[in-house]
C-alpha cells in the first residue's frame, strides 16, 4: 500500500538454469555416490561404527542374540543401504508433496499473498512421481530379505511357523503385501494426479487468462485436501509406523505430517530466497518472506506440540508395549540414539523458536536461510530417528546414509529446477497476482 | 489544560495515505490519525516507530514460565510430595502443559493490560473522541494547533490533499 505511487508492470520472467548450476547438482550426486561407496566398503569390511554387531549379522544370524527381532537376511551393508534409501525417499517424497498441499490450501483460503511463490510450490512437487515409483520398487526389494519391514517375513502370520508372532498375526487384515501395495500405489496416484491437474490448470491460465481456471483450481484443491488428510495419515502408518510393527501411536499420522509440512515450507522458503538472491522474483518483498518465516516458526512449534503430545502420554502411562519405542531411542542399544533424541528437539524446536522469534529475523534472508537449512537437516534426522532403531538396531551409521541423502538431494534439485524453468516464475494471469505484488505485513 | 486541534476528514484510505505523506513533507506535525479499521502501511507513512510491546511480551512470558515451574516444583516437590503414576516428585515432562498454559496466560493478559495502559485506554465515564465519525466511515487526521498556527494555510493544505472538510475542535483531557 505504501508503494501505490508508482506501479511497475508485472511481466513474465523465466528461470534459466545454467549448465554451471546443473554441474553443481551433478557434483552433489557424485559426492553422494562417493560417500556411499566409502560407507559400503567400510560396512562390508566390518569396520566403522558397528564392527562386532556387523560381523554377527553378516553371517546371517537368524536366531539368538538380537533384541526382539532376530531375522537378519541381508549382509549389514546391504540392509543399511536399503533402509537408508527408504528413509530418504519417504522424507523427500513427503517434502515434495507438501508443495501441492501448500498451494491447495492457499487456493481454498482464497489467499492472495502467496501467488508469487506458487511456481516454487509447483516445482517442489515434481519429485512426487519418481519418489512414488522408487517407493514401490524399494518395497519390492524389501520382500527379498525383509530388511525394512519385519511383518513381511514369510510365516510370521501363520500359526505353527517358526517365525510366528501372535501380535503381528493380529494385524494381518491391514498388513498384507497386496493390500499394502494397493494402498501405497493409491496414495501416490492421488498425489500425482492432483499435482498434475493443478499444474495443468495453472499453465493454461498463463496462456489464456480469465478466472475459469482459478475456480477450477479451488474445486480441485478442496477435493485434494480431503483426500490428502486421509492419505497423509495412512501413508505415515504404512511407510513409517509399520516398521515398528508391534508398536502403535494414534498421533503418528499427524507427527509425520507435521514433519513433512514444516520441511516442505522450509524448502519452499529456501528456494524463494535462492531465486531472489539470483536476481529472480523481483516482486518478492520482505512481507512475503515474513509470512513464510511465520509459517516456519509456527509449524516448528506445531511439530513440537505433536511430538510432545505423543511422548508425554506414552511416558506417563508407561505401558510396556508403548514405552518400548522411547526405550529404544532413549538409552536403548547402548545409548546409540540418545544424543539424536535430544538433538532432534534442539534443532527442530529450540533453534527455530529462538532464532525466528523476532520480527526482524523473519524478514532477513540470511536468518531465514540458516533456519531453513537447520529445519531440513533436523527433520531428516527426525525421520532417521523414526526409522533406524527398529530396522538397524545398533548397526546404524551415517556415512552410507549421508551419501544416499546427497544423491537424493542432487536428483531432487535437478528435477525441481527443470520444472521451475519450464514456466514463467510469475503466474501472469492469476486473478490475485496484483494483491501478491502489493503484499505488505 | 486543553488543546486545540485542526481535524481533516477524509473519505478514502488511499487519499488519506497520500495526504499523510504530503502533509508531513510540508513540515506539519500530525498529532494522530483515527480510522475505523487498520490501514496497511499507515505506520510507515506516519513515521511511527516499532512498538516495544513484543519486548514486554517476552518478559511477561518468562514470568509466567518461571511462575508455573516454581509453583509445580514447590507444590509437588517440596510442600506436599505425592507419588503420581510412579513418577518422580519433580517430573518435568508432566509440568510442561501447565508451564505452557501459564506462559500464554501471563503473556496475553499482561499484553492487554500493558497496551491499554500505554494507550490511555482505561474505562471512564466520558471518553474523549475528536470526531465520532472515525468509528464509522471517516478517517480523521488530527493536527495540534498553537498560537502561531495559521489555520487558513492548514485548511488549504488539507483540502488540497483531499480532505472533504476541515474542522476545529478544542479538547480538554487529551
Amino acid at each position: 500500500m505504501a508503494t501505490l505511487t508508482h506501479q511497475e508492470s508485472v511481466t513474465a520472467e523465466y528461470l534459466e538454469v545454467s549448465s554451471n548450476t546443473r554441474k553443481r547438482f551433478i557434483t552433489i550426486i557424485i559426492a553422494g555416490v562417493v560417500l556411499l561407496v566409502i560407507g559400503l566398503i567400510l560396512a562390508a569390511m566390518g569396520g566403522g561404527e558397528s564392527a562386532h554387531e556387523g560381523a554377527a549379522a553378516a553371517h546371517g544370524a537368524t536366531s539368538a542374540g538380537h533384541e526382539g527381532t532376530a531375522h537378519h537376511g541381508s549382509p549389514i551393508w546391504m540392509k543399511r543401504l536399503l533402509v537408508s534409501l527408504w528413509h530418504n525417499n519417504v522424507f523427500f517424497t513427503g517434502v515434495s508433496v507438501i508443495g501441492t498441499v501448500f498451494m491447495a490450501i492457499q487456493y481454498v483460503a482464497y489467499a492472495g499473498w502467496s501467488v508469487l511463490i506458487k511456481r516454487v510450490n509447483e516445482a517442489l512437487s515434481a519429485w512426487v512421481l519418481p519418489g512414488g515409483v522408487i517407493l514401490v520398487l524399494l518395497f519390492g526389494l524389501n520382500l527379498i530379505n525383509n530388511d525394512i519391514f519385519h511383518w513381511t517375513l514369510p510365516g510370521i502370520m501363520t500359526k505353527g511357523s517358526a517365525n510366528f508372532d501372535p501380535i503381528i498375526a493380529g494385524k494381518s487384515g491391514f498388513l498384507s503385501v497386496p493390500f499394502y501395495l494397493i494402498r501405497t500405489i493409491s496414495y501416490i496416484t492421488i498425489w500425482v494426479v492432483f499435482t498434475n491437474k493443478l499444474r495443468t490448470l495453472s499453465l493454461q491460465e498463463d496462456l489464456n487468462g480469465g478466472t475459469e481456471y482459478f475456480h477450477k483450481s479451488i474445486t480441485t484443491s478442496a477435493l485434494f485436501l480431503v483426500l490428502f488428510a486421509v492419505t497423509s495419515s495412512m501413508s505415515a502408518w504404512d511407510w513409517v509406523m509399520s516398521i515398528d510393527t508391534h508398536w502403535f501411536s494414534t498421533m503418528f499420522g499427524w507427527y509425520v505430517f507435521a514433519s513433512w509440512w514444516v520441511s516442505g515450507i522450509a524448502a519452499t522458503t529456501l528456494c524463494v530466497i535462492l531465486l531472489k538472491q539470483a536476481g529472480y522474483l523481483r516482486f518478492i518483498q520482505a512481507g512475503h518472506l515474513h509470512d513464510l518465516g511465520k509459517f516456519m516458526f509456527g509449524f516448528s512449534i506445531f511439530w513440537t506440540y505433536v511430538w510432545f503430545s505423543q511422548f508425554m502420554l506414552i511416558w506417563y502411562a508407561n505401558l510396556p508395549e508403548e514405552a518400548v519405542y522411547f526405550n529404544q531411542r532413549l538409552g536403548g542399544f547402548n545409548g546409540q540414539y540418545t544424543w539424536l533424541f535430544f538433538f532432534n528437539l534442539l534443532i527442530n524446536f529450540a533453534f527455530p523458536f529462538l532464532v525466528l522469534m523476532t520480527r526482524d529475523a523473519k524478514r532477513q534472508m540470511i536468518m531465514l536461510k540458516i533456519v531453513c537449512i537447520a529445519i531440513l537437516i533436523g527433520h531428516w534426522f527426525d525421520f532417521y530417528l523414526m526409522i533406524m532403531p527398529a530396522t538397524m538396531q545398533a548397526n546404524n551409521g551415517f556415512v552410507i546414509e549421508f551419501g544416499v541423502a546427497l544423491v537424493f538431494l542432487g536428483s531432487f534439485l535437478l528435477l525441481m529446477t527443470k520444472r521451475l524453468s519450464q514456466a514463467s516464475l510469475v503466474p501472469v494471469h492469476h486473478p490475485f497476482l496484483d494483491e501478491s505484488v502489493h503484499h505488505t505485513t | 489544560m486543553s488543546k486545540r486541534f485542526a481535524l481533516g476528514i477524509f473519505e478514502d484510505e488511499d487519499v488519506l495515505l497520500h495526504a499523510i505523506e504530503n502533509v508531513r513533507e510540508a513540515g506539519v506535525k500530525i498529532y494522530e490519525v483515527f480510522s475505523p479499521f487498520p490501514v496497511h502501511g499507515i505506520d510507515d507513512a506516519l513515521g511511527i516507530e516499532r512498538s516495544r510491546l513484543p519486548i514486554a511480551a517476552f518478559f511477561l512470558g518468562m514470568t509466567g514460565l518461571s511462575f508455573a515451574l516454581w509453583m509445580q516444583i514447590y507444590m509437588l516437590g517440596f510442600d506436599w510430595p505425592m507419588i503420581i503414576g510412579g513418577k518422580p516428585h519433580i517430573a518435568l515432562p508432566a509440568f510442561i502443559p501447565v508451564a505452557f498454559e501459564l506462559t500464554v496466560f501471563f503473556t496475553c493478559h499482561g499484553m492487554v493490560i500493558t497496551f491499554y495502559t500505554i494507550s490511555n485506554l482505561y474505562p471512564r465515564w466520558k471518553t474523549p473522541v475528536l470526531d465520532v465519525r472515525a468509528t464509522d466511515d471517516k478517517f480523521v487526521m488530527a493536527i495540534e494547533m498553537n498560537e502561531k498556527t495559521d489555520l487558513n494555510r492548514l485548511t488549504q493544505l488539507l483540502r488540497a490533499n483531499g480532505a472533504s472538510e476541515v474542522n476545529e475542535k478544542e479538547m480538554s483531557k487529551f
